[in-house]
């Protein structure tokens, strides 16, 4: 029985130290991980795509003026899926590998908002018109979409902290 | 300020009640993760327990479903004082891809005061042992609200206010 138990034990201690080091020394992903997706403003030219396929729809689009865009993003939601860097006419999207997103003093540290210059159209002096009749419809004027964060109608009483 | 009550508090060990709230068990598994051999969490003194009267810590992954609000308020109410929450995964942390649906809360904080959050859909089991890192005061948090400009002196052009949409 002791002999097992010794033998276990030698096992046991031949892979040696798998444990990774991670908080006290970095551990970059390999691979295609996606982490964060970065703007990049200089290169954004307002197009929406990413507001239109986003499925957490945290991407909204504010027209400031008519050449003015805004656009909020509440990445506190983001599921880092990548289809706004895949649609992205102007490759303004990357998906970056940084995963640190742990903070400590609320979801508001993960809003990122930017506001674009539009080039307006020599012809209709409007910025972008819709492809079809049934959005031009649907969609006149400007771009001014609700800010909406998650549990913003929340009909429960939260617990305060004391 | 949770910092200092942190350290001043659990001096020791924090041990951990985790409990699911709607989450799809991404986030589950990557809790489960943290604790293998291999990231190990229990080198900081992290143990997971069975019973929140036994818990420092209540771990909240999912997107907070309307059945399970009752239930949540009396497992916080379970876990004696002090504690903290930490709220695991794009889900917990703003309600994810979920947030406005029909039987959805919309994040942990809606419903419990959260002190940290880790967010990621789900968060590799790295990110989860970075939170607890800054849980511990171990690392500093590295994000920021962003705020960038192409025009830089357009006059009318307003910030959004990010603390108004939280208040
Ligand atoms: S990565 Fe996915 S969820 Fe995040 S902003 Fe892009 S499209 Fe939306
Ligand atoms: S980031 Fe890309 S897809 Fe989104 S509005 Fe800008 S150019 Fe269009
Ligand atoms: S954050 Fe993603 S992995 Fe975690 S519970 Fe929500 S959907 Fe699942």
């Amino acid at each position: 029985m002791i002999t097992s138990k010794l033998k276990e034990a030698i096992l046991s201690l031949r892979p040696g130290r798998v444990t990774l080091k991670y908080p006290f020394a970095p551990h970059d992903p390999e691979g295609d991980f996606r982490g964060y997706p970065e703007l990049d403003t200089d290169k954004c030219i307002g197009c929406g795509a990413c507001a239109a396929v986003c499925p957490a729809r945290l991407i909204m689009i504010q027209d400031i003026d008519q050449n003015t865009r805004r656009m909020v993003r509440l990445l506190e939601r983001c599921i880092f899926c990548g289809r706004c860097a895949d649609v992205c006419p102007e490759d303004a999207i990357t998906m970056t590998k940084h995963f640190e997103l742990s903070t400590d003093s609320g979801r508001e540290d993960m809003v990122a908002e930017c506001e674009v210059f539009m080039a307006t159209c020599q012809r209709c002096t409007r910025c972008y018109e819709p492809a079809n009749p049934l959005d031009k419809i649907m969609e006149p004027g400007f771009r001014d979409d609700e800010i909406k964060r998650g549990g913003q109608d929340s009909p429960y009483e939260p617990i305060q902290s004391d | 300020m949770f910092k200092k009550l942190c350290e001043k508090s659990f001096p020791k060990s924090l041990w951990v009640y985790h409990c699911n709230v709607g989450a799809c068990n991404g986030c589950d598994i990557e809790v489960i993760d943290v604790l293998t051999p291999y990231y190990d969490a229990e080198r900081f003194g992290i143990k997971l327990v069975a019973s929140p009267r036994h818990a420092d810590v209540l771990l909240v992954c999912g997107p907070v479903t309307r059945q399970v609000v009752p239930a949540l308020k009396r497992l916080y109410e379970a876990v004696p004082d002090p504690k903290l929450v930490i709220a695991i995964g794009s889900c917990a942390v703003g309600g994810g891809i979920w947030f406005d649906s029909y039987n959805i809360v919309g994040g942990a904080d809606t419903i419990l005061p959260v002190d940290y959050y880790i967010p990621g859909c789900p968060p590799r089991p790295e990110a989860i042992l970075h939170g607890v890192a800054v849980a511990l005061g171990l690392a500093e948090k590295e994000i920021e609200s962003v705020h960038l400009k192409q025009l830089l002196d357009r006059p009318e052009s307003v910030p959004v206010e990010v603390e108004s949409l939280y208040s």
